[in-house]
């Protein structure tokens, strides 16, 4: 295929440029590195940060998988792909395991993730403390002098409220035993999956103009009192009403009809792989 | 006195402005109030020594301008300051010059040794924070990480200062000006720092109100021996509360001495004026 952009849509200086935001984030775990951030040509807050990541860190030789909340098939998650694609020429697939990189908004896989992988993923709010102080020259003091009293006054507060801590996604983590870090909007299921990730977590946000990382082998704890432990979303009891697994995240499916509640995988093509190894089973089994 | 000071102040120096060849050397220098005509630059704190000794408390009077809130800024960490010394009476930190410590350090000492009530509420407390989570804020930065021992402090301490405990939950936003202020002081109190600064605490309550904090304050340091630094434009208020007074004008300590010496003889042409209005 024959196009007039630059191979990952960038010129090389730009990708370098990022490059180096990244190798210092690496260096630096849970630190958000500021970049400057490119005009692309999908709107910001659609996951340009994740975008210009995956774009500078792109080879021939990779394989990309983009899911946007779990769905590999949604309109954002597949306009991304195409970019990618049109300007690279690379493979795209569905299936986790053969991904070396893989861009997601909201989700970390339910497969586990190696050594040889990457997960770029997608950041609307990078500072988790702007919550409690909007001045970003007054954020960066804090994170200096590891000044956390906010992230633990904004759980403190949902405790006293709700009698738990509420926070649905981007519960705050603490990287490497230094920085507080916002993992993204993934749900609270999902947190536990940083710590001591086999494969490197990068975090792009780029109306933020800020990039961030989890390297392999990293500590990552999500905040929690003595009290209180840090409990991830239970779906105990329930599964998923196609490939009926019970020990991913779930989502809640209303029958329009009925009304009636049930479940599906919210990683769709965790659920397809699971059901297309059961159908393979069956008619290995029918054939023996 | 004898004993060792709590908290002992040397040459506090603190301008806003750079200061030119007309006002940068202290001797001679030609102030209008506490600024230099020339270039503008602010001395707001001009020369400040004193020492302030375990459970007493220390007054701190002089009208609206004069620096206390600076000064009072300056020794919370909250400002830089350009010159001067001061050490605390803790034992690891006996001697030391805590200006020059590293900000980690100045945060752990403000954290676990000083309590602050602000003149502004706003400044003080996160008013979309409830006032459990404000006394909680203080406890969690110095170290608290079990909710059940922080929210029994944080009500202990409520109810001292007389907030209704159905009200704990509340943010201090909805609450009156008396109220903010004794959440302040609760919050003041969490961590039992030893050094209290309170900056014209009772300013723009009304005067039944004001007597009640007074009160609450008293009570507060004999209880607990605390020491206390409370300034105030109010001569009346320092009156009640503080053994011994400083009296500050355009930035500089003009007069002090014991409370009750300075309401009966005093000495500066400005203190004269101060105790007689107050007559
Ligand atoms: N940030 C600042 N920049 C410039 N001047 C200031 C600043 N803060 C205070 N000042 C000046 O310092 C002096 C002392 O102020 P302040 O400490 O608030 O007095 P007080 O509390 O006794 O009323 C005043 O002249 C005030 O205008
Ligand atoms: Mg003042
Ligand atoms: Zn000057």
């Amino acid at each position: 295929m024959k196009t007039n952009h630059h191979f990952a849509f960038f010129d090389e200086g730009s990708k370098k440029e990022i490059r180096r935001a990244i190798l210092k984030a690496v260096a630096i775990p849970g630190y958000q590195v500021p970049f400057s951030s490119r005009e692309m040509p999908i709107a910001r807050g659609w996951g340009t940060g994740g975008l210009q990541i995956t774009l500078s860190i792109i080879g021939c030789e990779d394989v990309l998988k983009v899911i946007d909340q779990g769905s590999d098939e949604s309109v954002n998650a597949v306009s991304i792909k195409k970019l990618v694609q049109t300007t690279t020429g690379v493979e795209v697939t569905d299936l986790t395991q053969e991904a070396t990189i893989i861009q997601s908004r909201h989700r970390i896989p339910e497969v586990p993730l190696d050594s040889n992988q990457i997960l770029v993923l997608q950041v609307p709010a990078p500072e988790p403390l702007r919550d409690v102080e909007a001045r970003e020259y007054m954020t960066k003091i804090l994170h200096s002098e590891e000044e956390y009293s906010g992230a633990w006054l904004q759980l403190f507060e949902q405790i006293m409220k709700f009698g738990r801590t509420t926070t649905g996604a981007d519960h705050p983590v603490y990287v490497n035993h230094r920085y507080v870090m916002a993992p993204s909007p993934i749900p609270r299921f999902d947190n536990p999956k940083m710590h001591q990730s086999e494969a490197l977590i990068l975090l792009g946000a780029g109306r933020e103009k800020k990039i961030y990382a989890v390297p392999p082998f990293t500590d990552v704890r999500s905040l929690a009192f003595d009290d209180y432990p840090f409990k991830v979303e239970s779906f105990s009891g329930k599964q998923c009403r196609l490939c009926g697994t019970s020990d991913v995240f779930l989502d809640e499916v209303l029958a329009a009809d009925t009304g009636e509640v049930s479940y599906q995988c919210n990683d769709t093509s965790y659920c397809m792989e699971r059901l297309n190894q059961a159908e393979k089973a069956e008619v290995e089994n029918n054939y023996a | 006195m004898h004993e060792q000071p709590m908290l002992s102040v040397r040459n506090l120096e603190k301008q806003f402005g750079p200061g030119c060849r007309m006002c940068k050397n202290p001797i001679g220098r030609q102030l209008e109030k506490n600024y230099c005509p020339h270039c503008r630059t602010v001395y707001a704190c001009q020369n400040i020594s004193f020492d302030l000794f375990p459970g007493e408390i220390l007054g701190i009077v002089g009208e609206s301008g004069s620096g206390k809130s600076t000064l009072m800024q300056c020794l919370y960490f909250d400002e830089e300051l350009t010159a001067g010394e001061a050490s605390i009476n803790i034992s690891d930190l006996d001697g030391e010059n805590v200006f020059t410590l590293s900000n980690q350090q100045k945060r752990y000492i403000r954290n676990h040794y000083f309590g602050m009530v602000y003149q502004n509420p706003m400044k003080g407390l996160k008013m979309d924070f409830s006032a459990i989570g404000n006394i909680a804020e203080k406890l969690i930065a110095a170290g608290g990480r079990n909710v059940a021992e922080m929210e029994v402090i944080g009500k202990t301490l409520l109810e001292k200062v007389h907030i209704p405990l159905f009200r704990m939950k509340e943010e201090p936003r909805r609450f009156s000006g008396g109220m903010q202020q004794r959440v302040q002081i609760a919050k003041a109190l969490s961590n039992q720092a030893p050094v209290l600064f309170l900056d014209e605490v009772t300013t723009g309550l009304d005067l039944s109100v004001q007597a009640s904090v007074l009160d609450l304050i008293k009570k507060i340091q004999r209880e607990l021996g605390i020491s206390m630094i409370v300034v105030s434009h109010d001569l009346a208020v320092i009156r009640m509360l503080a053994d011994r007074t400083l009296v500050m004008l355009n930035g500089a300590v003009v007069e002090e001495g014991l409370t009750d010496q300075i309401l009966e003889d005093p000495q500066s042409p400005y203190t004269q004026q101060l105790v007689y209005s107050l007559l």
